[in-house]
């Protein structure tokens, strides 16, 4: 179904290394490549919601901060509406920001503390436009917080004196204000409370409803992801696992680890909670420094044979628009 | 059941239309605990006083800074004496000259040396600061390893040999002052721009495309002033007391202008002599501007960073 869309964003083979000094090291010493993202394609469609799971220090943040360039990239291409954003110049770059905007996890780190709140959500249009009057801007920041749940009269007021969940909705004006057509939400909700974090994630469906929004939702919060997503990613230390629709993701999970993953998800039903199985995985996440060779799950994998050590599994298309990484995928 | 909820329409109306309302910024908190601070709101007083002394004293003044009173000399110790009638307030000096006028002159040289030092320490230091910690890598490294090779030489023998190579003057002592003061701050600015440069807001302008030098005049800056005010503040006796020193020794400011520190010397050089108004007048002043300062300085750390009491 979302083939027939638009393609707005097409990340391809995306690596992000970060040199890594050991201690004690002389100038000259080459450093260790520590491997965060390794090699992870996918595409993103008009409308639709991506959601991005795995555990900590898989890469998610990374990856999203590699897309909009904030991150180098050691290789790969990052496509988005048929320019490369990698290899743009900074005139280009500087067009495609407007369109791309991002939302952060911490509400108040998120704002400076010594702006007020109209000076952070214009902050994008002084910059695109630096010819709109100020009062013309003062009008879009006004319209812009009604749309997100906001008092206009508090336009004056500053940071500190919100709360988390309006933090939060003042992070969201200042990416909507420059009517972006895709969002990176990096934990957005992870900060908050749990009404409060049903309360912005609806505020984020509607205005990606009525917005047209393209959305990438970084998230460890497996059944939030299922409630916003269209389609879900797995990362596993840099590497795709699995994408696919978000049901079917949740109904048939085929790679190993996703299945893992799903089965931990906590039913808030004592019940069924007492009689579920969870798969335990074994072990500690790897080094980055020094992945795996072939899988990268292998190590901790329940089902992996030799021949997982030899050849890493490339993503393929298992058909229902959904792909896997794995060589015994169920 | 419809009149509430006209009732409520009403009630949403109001609140979409009503007057804004005006934040408490973080500076308008900290000048609210700086106000509460007597010791700090003492000092400024204090300060303001001897600021107002020095402009509307000379209007007072009977004798220039550089008149000697020709009756007065060879008899200092009984006729040089504070006295209200010949119009030597403070007393003359060895020579005879008013003290008055050289106490009000001095002042306003240190005064204006201490804030000449601190805003250059300010300004260049701040800039500094900002640009090498927000830059980072390897133009960090460069400017940083320049201010250590800088803070390496004793500035106390640079300041000398600048004084002695181009002359005693005022100005070159200014200049001295303005060289050397910005290591420091430098420093301590570029370490807090360190831990601004990775919050989330400025990750959040990078998004926007904000300009890297606007990123750091909007946005770590305005986050650094706080603790750039209250190390400024500090600064300021330091310079006083650079100065002073200088003066003591004789290289500073040249005859017939003056600074405490040359009118200290001055006087402790006849102390033997009994003359104790020639130390005493300075000394006060001096004094009693370091502790205003230092007591401001203390009141600004408080009011500025309550997390750190």
């Amino acid at each position: 179904m979302s083939t027939q869309k638009e393609k707005l964003l097409a990340v391809e083979d995306l690596k992000v290394y970060f040199d890594i000094y050991p201690p004690n090291s002389m100038p000259w010493t080459k450093p260790q490549k520590l491997k965060a993202v390794d090699g992870v394609s996918f595409d993103l469609y008009a409308g639709e919601t991506l959601g991005i799971v795995g555990e900590s220090g898989c890469g998610k943040s990374t990856l999203a901060r590699a897309v909009i360039k904030m991150v180098p990239a050691e290789a790969g291409k990052v496509m988005w509406m048929g320019t490369d954003l990698l290899s743009s110049t900074k005139k280009q770059m500087q067009k495609a920001r407007s369109d791309l905007q991002m939302i952060f996890q911490d509400p108040l780190a998120s704002l400076n503390p010594r702006m007020t709140i109209g000076d952070i959500i214009s902050e994008p249009l002084r910059t695109h436009y630096p010819k709109m009057s100020a009062s013309e801007r003062k009008e879009k920041v006004k319209e812009m917080m009604i749309k997100v749940g906001l008092l206009p009269n508090q336009i004056n007021r500053y940071p500190h004196e919100f709360s988390g969940g309006q933090c939060q909705r003042i992070g969201i004006a200042r990416a909507l204000i420059l009517k972006p057509k895709m969002i990176i939400c990096d934990e957005p909700v992870s900060a908050l409370d749990v009404s409060i974090q049903a309360q912005i994630i609806n505020l984020l469906m509607e205005l990606q409803e009525e917005m047209g929004l393209s959305l990438i939702f970084i998230a460890h919060d497996l059944s939030i992801v299922q409630h916003i997503s269209t389609r879900v990613m797995v990362l596993y230390l840099g590497n795709v696992c699995e994408i696919t629709t978000s049901e079917q993701l949740y109904s048939h999970p085929r790679h190993p680890y996703t299945q893992a993953l799903i089965s931990a998800v906590p039913i808030p039903d004592p019940e069924i909670e007492k009689n579920k199985e969870v798969i335990l995985i074994e072990g500690d996440l790897p080094s980055p420094m020094n992945p795996p060779s072939g899988c990268v799950f292998r190590t901790r994998c329940p089902k992996a044979q030799a021949k997982c050590a030899e050849l890493k599994p490339q993503l393929e298309d298992a058909g229902n628009n959904h792909q896997v990484a794995c060589f015994y995928a169920d | 059941m419809i009149v509430n909820q006209k009732k409520m329409q009403d009630l949403a109306d109001n609140m979409l239309n009503a007057e804004e309302v005006q934040g408490r910024s973080l500076w308008a908190d900290a000048a609210g605990r700086f106000m509460h601070n007597k010791a700090a709101v003492g000092g400024v007083i204090t300060l303001l006083l001897i600021v107002i002394f020095t402009l509307v004293g000379p209007a007072f003044a009977q004798w220039s800074n550089e008149e000697i009173d020709w009756t007065v000399i060879g008899q200092v110790k009984t006729l040089g004496a504070p006295s209200i009638e010949n119009g030597h307030y403070f007393g003359t000096d060895d020579l005879g000259r008013d003290l008055y006028s050289r106490v009000i002159q001095g002042t306003t040289i240190s005064l204006m040396v201490g804030i000449i030092g601190s805003l250059v320490a300010v300004i260049v230091g701040t800039l500094y600061g900002a640009i090498a910690g927000y830059v980072g890598g390897r133009v960090d490294n460069v400017m940083m390893r320049l201010v250590d090779i800088f803070m390496s030489i004793p500035y106390m023998f640079v300041l000398i040999l600048l004084l002695v190579i181009f002359g005693r003057s005022i100005n070159m002592l200014f200049v001295g002052i303005g060289l050397v003061s910005w290591f420091d701050m430098s420093r301590i600015v570029r370490g807090q721009t360190l831990s601004i440069k990775n919050k989330e807001f400025i990750e959040a302008a990078i998004a926007a495309g904000v300009s890297n030098f606007t990123i750091i005049m909007r946005h770590i800056v305005p986050n650094l002033i706080g603790i750039v005010i209250v190390y400024a503040s500090l600064l300021v006796p330091g310079f006083i007391l650079t100065e002073s020193f200088i003066s003591f020794l004789g290289l500073g400011v040249q005859e017939p202008l003056t600074s405490w520190g040359a009118l200290i010397s001055e006087g402790a050089k006849t102390l033997q002599y009994g003359t104790l108004w020639q130390i005493g007048f300075p000394l006060f002043f001096f004094v009693i501007t370091l502790f205003s300062m230092f007591f401001i300085g203390d009141g600004l750390r408080d009011a500025l960073d309550p997390k750190d009491r």
